[in-house]
């Protein structure tokens, strides 16, 4: 474990161990607040925020905290943090915070976090945390734009709609509308969701799949190869 | 006189996918030809469009499934989920809704799942609330039945409405369309109509809408013929339609002025397709003889609740799937016992 190098974190969070895809933590907010791209981007920021943050404090306390009382520590630290990222919000993003709502608070109960916490912060040394913290938020953020933005797409049309609540005044010409398109009211409901949450692990374990076949084709073939020279 | 006795085994006839699925669809042919008799092309249009569709996406599925083509075509199971498909939508439905539902039928409710024989759910069903869901007003606009209405529509302007969206010379949707019998009734008792001041309405039969009930006359013969043929059980279209009727009398009984009459709400809607066509799908019911009977009476009852209580107004599709979801756990606990196991104390 303490082993790995930089990069297996990175693209473990990124890909191989990305918590929405693979290990299919924190499906709640996930799949409530992805109906735009825009809310998809803002709760990923704020998981991501509070998963760097959580993941270097509980880096640096690794040491003093007794076994036995841990997750109740850890908890803690991960509550605080969500509670000065809601402050935050509240503040400078407060339409977004509107939006968003209980899942901000809600983001303490993500079982990515404390999953993080205990997994890989408790274990690992400082950049090493953050690294780790950094890319797995990354991941999970990643996931939410895209699922966020299929069910905008699909739903009524647009492509970055009110994105002013997030890049201020000046973002209101990034928002892409298809004209006289209907629009799939199911894509923004609950039951959206759940379809394009499944379609997107299809598609990860078919990228998967190809590519576990092409490296075994690879490795056939220069064996192959080197058996002839040999 | 000589009788002449074989000796076992007493295999009498093939009882094949496509046989079932053939006698199946023999038995919609009335009550569907009494559809478009009633409501015109529109129905016609969508049964060629559905089936066309279903066929096209299970062949495009399978090819990229790798597997072979032909046979799936052939078992008639993709025309099947289209046919009831193409029954439940309203005829006016442009063409490219029929599409879109039957890519989602076949594409992710069937051959996701694994194709004929796995899928959980029905997939002309969910197909059906798919849309019901998405494009709610284009899924309740119905056409009024030929002898109600004031303009039928020829195939030529049935054809431009479906597929360019223009309606003929001087008309609007909403003069051309009609809510269904169980709309209309559930409008005028939300503004607190008593039933017989509602049922003053030319809109009525004897028992459903004009029409209406004529159409689930038909059904009813093609499924009491399907019944007779063993084509599928009695057991769930009975109690299917005995939890309705049960719902609805006691209901009614408490107050025959705020809750139609039990015939009302078999010969209206989807119920009587629903109990015979749609309930009975050997793939998602459940298999034993006392689930079936548990599975039936459930879908009847969750049927009048979510007429009479819920956001919309027919319940037949919802109630399906929401037992399709729970018929495994069904099966679990009504699994017949075992001879030589189990069973009284001490056997």
């Amino acid at each position: 474990m303490a082993d790995t190098g930089y990069r297996t974190i990175v693209t473990d969070g990124l890909w191989h161990n990305n918590q929405a895809l693979v290990a299919l933590l924190g499906l709640c907010p996930l799949l409530a607040v992805t109906n735009t791209a825009i809310n998809g981007l803002g709760l990923g920021l704020a998981t991501t925020a509070v998963l760097v943050s959580s993941n270097t404090t509980v880096s640096l306390i690794r040491n003093l905290v007794r076994p036995e009382v841990r997750l109740p520590v850890f908890v803690m630290v991960i509550a605080s943090f969500v509670t000065a990222i809601e402050l935050g919000m509240n503040a400078y993003f407060h339409e977004l915070h509107k939006i968003l709502g209980i899942f901000i608070p809600l983001i303490v109960t993500n079982c990515a976090i404390i999953g993080r916490a205990e997994a890989f912060a408790s274990k690992n040394n400082l950049q090493r945390s953050i690294v780790d913290g950094l890319s797995i938020g990354i991941g999970f953020t990643l996931v939410l734009v895209t699922l966020g933005g299929m069910r905008e797409l699909v739903g009524q049309g647009t492509l970055f709609d009110q994105a002013h609540l997030m890049f201020g005044e000046a973002a209101k010409g990034m928002t892409l509308k298809i004209e006289d398109f209907p629009g799939m009211l199911i894509a923004i409901l609950p039951p959206g969701a759940f379809i394009g949450l499944g379609l997107l692990i299809m598609v990860k374990n078919l990228i998967d799949k190809r590519v576990a076949a092409r490296t075994a084709m690879k490795i056939e073939t220069s064996e192959g190869a080197a058996g002839v020279t040999s | 006189m000589e009788f002449q006795t074989h000796s076992s085994p007493h295999t009498s006839r093939p009882n094949r996918v496509d046989r079932v699925m053939l006698q199946v669809i023999m038995a919609l042919i009335p009550g569907t030809a009494a559809m478009i008799f009633y409501f015109g092309w529109g129905v016609l249009l969508n049964v060629i469009l559905a089936v066309g569709a279903a066929v096209g996406f299970e062949a495009l599925v399978m090819k990229l499934r790798g597997r072979p083509v032909l046979p799936p075509l052939f078992d008639l199971s993709a025309a099947l989920t289209a046919l009831l498909f193409a029954i439940a939508v309203p005829p006016l439905l442009p063409w490219w809704m029929v599409v879109l539902g039957m890519a989602f039928a076949i594409i992710m409710v069937k051959q996701m799942y694994g194709g004929l024989g796995y899928n959980p759910f029905n997939p002309a069903m969910a197909a059906y609330v798919l849309l019901l869901i998405s494009y709610p007003i284009e899924m309740t606009s119905w056409l009024p039945p030929m002898l109600l209405a004031e303009h039928s529509l020829g195939l030529g302007e049935v054809l431009s409405i479906k597929f360019v969206g223009t309606l003929p010379q001087g008309l609007t949707m909403d003069a051309i369309t009609m809510a269904t019998p169980l709309d209309e009734m559930r409008t005028q008792l939300d503004l607190n109509q008593m039933i017989s001041e509602i049922r003053t309405s030319p809109l009525w039969g004897d028992f459903g809408g004009q029409g209406w009930e004529w159409v689930g006359n038909w059904f009813l013969m093609g499924g009491i013929w399907m019944v007779y043929k063993r084509t599928i059980t009695w057991q769930i279209p009975l109690s299917f339609l005995g939890g309705l009727v049960g719902m609805a009398t006691l209901f009614w009984l408490f107050d025959p002025e705020s809750f139609p009459f039990p015939l009302f709400h078999v010969f209206s809607g989807g119920a009587i397709l629903g109990a015979f066509f749609i309930a009975t799908d050997p793939v998602t019911a459940s298999t034993t003889r006392v689930g079936q009977l548990i599975y039936g009476a459930a879908i009847g009852i969750l049927v009048y609740i979510i007429r009479t209580w819920g956001g919309y107004p027919d319940a037949v599709a919802f109630a399906v799937l929401l037992m399709n979801m729970a018929a495994p756990t069904i099966d679990y606990y009504t699994r017949p016992r075992v001879y030589g196991h189990g069973g009284v104390k001490g056997g």
